[in-house]
């Protein structure tokens, strides 16, 4: 298996450095580099899932404190499975889209270094890989969020936003990790867990809450989410779709690294924090996805819901595990699991799709676009494949995470502890509210965009995506079908990934059954039932056409109530789509409109001109980050004086901070 | 072993016929009560069959941008309603798949068709079309919140969302009449007819395009299409009800197999779903149809029935 | 509340079928619409008689539903558009386009005297014509305006019941 691990680094640093010196075949190399380095971390994965002990590596002289040291644990592997299949999909995708953006020399090696990191650092073993592995990706996806600066003024705004909050986070796990790694006085995980027994619980208690704050922000969780809205949609196609699909689900990992493995003994509070977090943000998501109008920025909001609810599952796990239902604890993790699993299939889908949306129009407004699946047949399937998987429309395989995700809350809320039935009461009104959301968001996002008539020269200009784009497209929208209509595929996977941490807690290959649970699901049989009746419908309307003489259907000009002329720009718009929405929470979105009317000079009864305009923009950037800089600034301007750039002054300063510490020491 | 699988393919197959048949005179009924309440005669029960009839003898038309989601819509609606309507517990508890289908899964097939038509109403490129598709959705998703509630607090009663072990739960019950039930049930009540696109939220038979919700967005259907998509709203709205008062109102379900419980589960069933159509056309002509952005303010107070439910459910343990 | 509606509807009831002049002859394509009947009203510049005619047949006096035939809002799912009024030129096209909107077989059925021969707005500068002009009419209804008992025979004659 350390032959895996060694194809896995070569191939990705080969990918590497044919992306920083080649000049020529740069992209279709690397990125099969990239597959191969991807492939080889698949492998390894399904290695270690399959035989359920650990792979462990380590070469200590490399890296200081401890060396690189890799441990794969059955958990790490379902993340590195996830990231690898992400991965290879996007490298595929990634040799059409070079046509459009992303070939340069500094994106090609920043993509495969992305690639790369992502795979690592759910194989790191103590903390300084993992944290080296961590900054990496950190670095390499700021590189990619900001390579269109030239063009996209607003992609440095969106990199300034994303390196913050990032190195932020990451600022807040190295405390955590350092922190764990000073009292156990190494920087082994296993070492770490050992030790953490004595650590008493205020300590703990600190340490869990920075590296849940530092993991949540990569997370994408309210109130550190305004990054990845900015940051995935600025991101060229494959590199969202490897953030959204790989690298935010790298946040859970590490929570639950430290909440279940580093620290197992934490209190019951941690956990309803984390179940608070959960719902408001899923709840807070899927408002923005339901009235987001840019296309990518929409799958974004959506991509912090959908870890809200992943958040919920954990957080009923933690909960049910401190109120001793075990059970109900495996059940919960494992659809923690399934629905994150889910999220990278069927959102790098979408992402993938946005991004051939993108990269044929050069547009991600909605408003802009429509009747794109005439122009992109393939890409508007999958992109509906993945729309129906995200809103959990049986037979997708969204809709057996939402399924688990209820079986889990339902049970938890057996529990007669109160805190256990308070989380779980809201869990169940975020879940359903969102839900509901998500339907008006998808069916938006992929209706105006791909359904209708164009609205722009833009979109009517559109062509449909390469070959390699549709073939990624096509693989993982496949995948969604798959794991849907057959869930052992997927929970077969988690249950393995897991068998170090929870008992198995659901069973059956067609059937899906909890166990020792009441509670069974069969979505191949469902699927089967749907396919019969849909064939059967189908023959009977044939069938009477047939038999009263109609040979085809009539095509007829669309009915516009008599109209003379009816326009594309007459039709819905994403913005409208979404307004009821807007306005029935009005009071906790905050939007910014205003109808500016101007008559024409002879009459009043006569309009000149009606101008509307609506902004959207995330109540808590607005409400909590903009008046927090704004401090920020005022109180930075008044320091400034400090600073005046004077030699001798800085030297001062130094010399008076050394006198103060020398002070405080002796 | 064998019998048993026999006679749930029996009762799933009557359920099947049933539904087809009870979808479109629970709409004749429902517009007979309406009309006798008006002072009208109105038109016979049997009358949305004859409608049926006649579409399925026109010709199908598709608007000139519409792509394969138009002609698809009505198939996946009909197809989602039928299959629910087999394997759904309404006149017996041993349908096929019985221990396998809950009532998640029962709200999900029915979003499938729900999601088709708001996507096949986008398909058509028009402006009333997306408008009721927008006003649908909005509707459809405060809607789901209380349905999923209000499912939830019943399924905590009896600690399975089994739709089979939820009824026979209430089968086996003797107090019917506690609070979170009751709760669950108006809470349920007020989603299935925002579902199905009643009043107060929706008015069927209104002719102004600007005042529609679900009309709005099937304008473009003609023939076939649309006899499949009236006939699948009405099995829909059967599915509910029937669903609805098996839930309210166990009795009369089949517990057993057999062709005699087979027969007295179908009776009783249309007696329930009678009863309940008529008592919604009777609240239908009482009502005035809410003003749209009034709706989510009624699905919300479902909602909040359905949450105060769960906790007394939770409470009262 | 409910009591008084409820003894209302016990104790009034629409005019006796009788009285309504029952159809004598039927409609040749009666046979293929199975009693049911979907009518799509087009407008084309009528002074309202007409639709307050109209109207009333579907109001618990004459009540033609009770007969198989209903309003429908669009012409997709129409059988058979009535229309009522001289055509005027703005309502020309939209008329035409109502009646192309139309899936087959549909039927035309003008309402009016307006509609037959453009009645008292003959010759006047906005009218197009008379719907005969426009489109092929399958019935006619007579009278200015035409009495209710009338529309509802012919649109009975549709119906067959």
């Amino acid at each position: 298996m350390t032959r895996l691990l060694a194809l896995t680094v070569v191939a990705g640093l080969a990918a590497i450095a044919w992306g920083a010196l080649s000049s020529r075949a740069r992209v279709p190399l690397s990125a099969l580099a990239l597959v191969v380095s991807s492939a080889g971390a698949a492998t390894l994965a399904v290695r270690v899932l399959a035989t359920g002990t650990n792979f462990a590596w380590s070469q200590t002289n490399v890296l200081p404190l401890g060396g690189l040291d890799v441990r794969l644990t059955p958990l790490g592997a379902l993340f590195v499975l996830v990231s690898a299949v992400v991965a290879i999909a996007s490298s595929v995708y990634w040799t059409g889209y070079a046509r459009h953006a992303m070939a340069g020399r500094s994106a090609s090696a920043s993509f495969a270094l992305f690639t790369l990191s992502l795979l690592v650092v759910p194989m790191a073993g103590n903390v300084t890989t993992f944290l080296f592995a961590w900054e990496l990706m950190a670095l390499s996806s700021l590189i990619l969020v900001a390579h269109d600066h030239a063009r996209r003024p607003e992609s440095i705004s969106a990199a300034r936003w994303y390196a913050v909050m990032t190195q932020g986070g990451a600022g807040a796990i190295t405390l955590a990790l350092v922190g764990l790694a000073a009292h156990a006085h190494s920087t082994r995980f296993s070492a770490i867990a050992t030790a953490s027994t004595h650590l008493s619980g205020a300590v703990a208690s600190t340490f869990f809450l920075f590296a849940l704050a530092g993991f949540a922000s990569k997370a994408g969780v309210v109130p550190l989410h305004v990054w990845l809205p900015k940051a995935h949609a600025e991101a060229p196609g494959p590199v969202s779709a490897l953030m959204s699909g790989a690298m935010v689900n790298l946040g859970v990992y590490g929570i639950i690294l430290v909440g279940r493995t580093l620290l197992p003994q934490g209190p019951q509070w941690w956990w309803l924090v984390v179940s608070l977090l959960g719902g408001t943000t899923a709840a807070v998501g899927a408002l923005y996805a339901a009235t987001s109008r840019d296309l990518k920025r929409l799958l974004a909001y959506s991509t912090s819901d959908n870890m809200g609810l992943v958040l919920l599952a954990l957080g009923a796990s933690g909960l049910s595990l401190s109120t001793q239902h075990p059970r109900v604890a495996s059940l919960a993790l494992a659809t923690a699991m399934v629905l994150l699993v889910n999220h990278s299939l069927f959102k790098s889908t979408l992402f993938l799709g946005a991004g051939a949306v993108h990269a044929a129009t050069g547009s991600r407004n909605m408003d802009e676009l429509g009747g794109l699946s005439r122009l992109m047949p393939l890409t508007s399937v999958t992109f509906l494949v993945g729309a129906l998987a995200v809103s959990a429309i049986p037979p997708l395989n969204g809709f057996t995470g939402e399924w688990l995700l209820f079986q889990s809350l339902l049970h938890s809320l057996a529990s007669h502890d109160v805190a256990s039935v308070v989380a779980g009461t809201l869990a169940v009104a975020a879940m359903a509210l969102t839900g509901g959301l998500t339907i008006i968001a998808f069916v938006k996002a992929f209706g105006i965009t791909f359904l209708g008539r164009g609205r722009t020269e833009r979109a009517l200009g559109a062509h449909e995506a390469t070959f390699s784009m549709r073939v990624a497209q096509g693989a993982l929208a496949l995948a969604c079908v798959a794991t849907g209509v057959v869930p052992y595929l997927l929970v077969g996977v988690v249950a393995r990934g897991l068998a170090g941490v929870a008992s198995p807690s659901i069973s059956g290959w067609a059937t899906l059954r909890l166990s020792s649970l009441s509670g069974a699901l069969t979505p191949l049989f469902l699927s089967g039932a749907l396919l019969g009746a849909l064939a059967l419908v189908a023959g009977w309307r044939t069938l009477v056409q047939r038999r009263h003489g109609f040979a085809n259907v009539a095509t007829l000009e669309a009915w516009g109530s008599g109209r003379h002329h009816q326009s594309p720009q007459m039709q819905y718009t994403a913005t409208s789509y979404g307004e009821p929405i807007l306005r029935v929470f009005d009071d906790v979105l905050r939007p910014d409109r205003d109808l500016d009317v101007s008559h024409v000079v002879e009459s009043r009864y006569y309009l000149e001109r009606i101008r509307y305009r609506a902004s959207n923009e995330d109540v808590i950037e607005r409400f909590l980050y903009r008046p927090a800089l704004a401090l920020l600034r005022a109180w930075a301007r008044r320091v400034r004086v400090l600073a005046n750039g004077s030699v001798h002054r800085y030297l001062a300063y130094g010399l008076a901070a050394l006198v103060v510490i020398l002070v405080i020491l002796k | 072993m064998k019998s048993t699988l026999l006679w749930s393919g029996i009762a799933s197959l009557a359920q099947l016929i049933w539904l087809v048949l009870a979808g479109p005179l629970a709409l004749g009924l429902m517009r007979k009560v309406r009309s006798v309440i008006e002072g009208r005669d109105g038109a016979r029960v049997t009358q949305p069959l004859r409608d049926l009839r006649k579409l399925a003898a026109r010709q199908r038309t598709r608007p000139t941008d519409a792509t394969w989601i138009f002609s698809a819509a009505p198939l996946v609606l009909v197809a989602s309603a039928l299959v629910l309507g087999a394997l759904s517990p309404l006149a017996s508890l041993h349908v096929l798949m019985s221990s396998r289908v809950d009532v998640v899964a029962v709200l999900f097939v029915l979003l499938l068709g729900s999601v088709a038509l708001l996507l096949s109403a986008l398909d058509t490129g028009t402006a009333f079309a997306g408008m009721g598709s927008s006003r649908a959705a909005m509707v459809g998703a405060m809607t789901e919140p209380a349905l999923l509630v209000a499912i939830l607090a019943m399924s905590l009663g009896a600690g399975t969302s089994n739709l089979a072990r939820l009824v026979d739960a209430g089968v086996a019950t003797s107090t019917l009449a506690g609070p979170a039930r009751i709760l669950a049930l108006v809470s349920f009540f007020i989603a299935v007819l925002a579902e199905t696109g009643r009043l107060p939220v929706d008015n069927p038979a209104t002719h102004l395009e600007l005042t529609m919700i679900h009309e709005a967005m099937i304008l473009e259907y003609a023939g076939p299409d649309l006899a499949l998509i009236t006939w699948g709203e009405s099995m829909r709205l059967v599915l509910l009800v029937g669903l609805f008062s098996n839930l309210a109102l166990p009795w009369g379900i089949a517990t057993s197999v057999g062709a005699l419980s087979l027969g007295v589960g179908l009776l009783a069933l249309t007696l329930k779903v009678a009863v309940v159509a008529i008592g919604v056309s009777l609240f239908e002509v009482t009502t005035a149809k809410l003003r749209l952005f009034r709706v989510p303010e009624l699905l919300a107070g479902a909602f909040l029935l359905g949450v105060l439910s769960v906790i007394s459910a939770v409470a009262l343990r | 509340m409910t009591f008084r509606i409820a003894v209302r509807a016990l104790t009034r009831r629409s005019r006796d079928a009788e009285i309504l002049a029952a159809p004598t002859t039927l409609h040749p394509s009666a046979a293929r619409l199975h009693g049911s009947l979907q009518v799509r009203h087009v407008d084309a510049g009528s002074c309202n008689g007409c639709e307050l005619e109209l109207t009333s047949c579907f109001s618990p006096v004459y009540d033609v539903e009770r007969f198989g035939a209903r309003l429908v809002a669009s012409p997709r799912h129409a059988d058979a558009i009535i229309v009522s009024g001289p055509v005027t030129h703005n309502l020309h096209e939209p008329l035409r386009k109502t009646y192309d909107a139309m899936g087959e077989p549909r039927l035309v059925i003008s309402l009016g005297d307006c509609a037959h021969d453009c009645g008292e707005f003959r010759g006047a500068y906005g009218v197009a014509g008379s719907v005969d002009d426009v489109l092929a009419v399958d019935a006619h209804v007579p009278g200015c305006p035409p009495h209710p008992t009338d529309i509802v025979r012919v649109l009975r004659s549709f119906t067959g019941q």
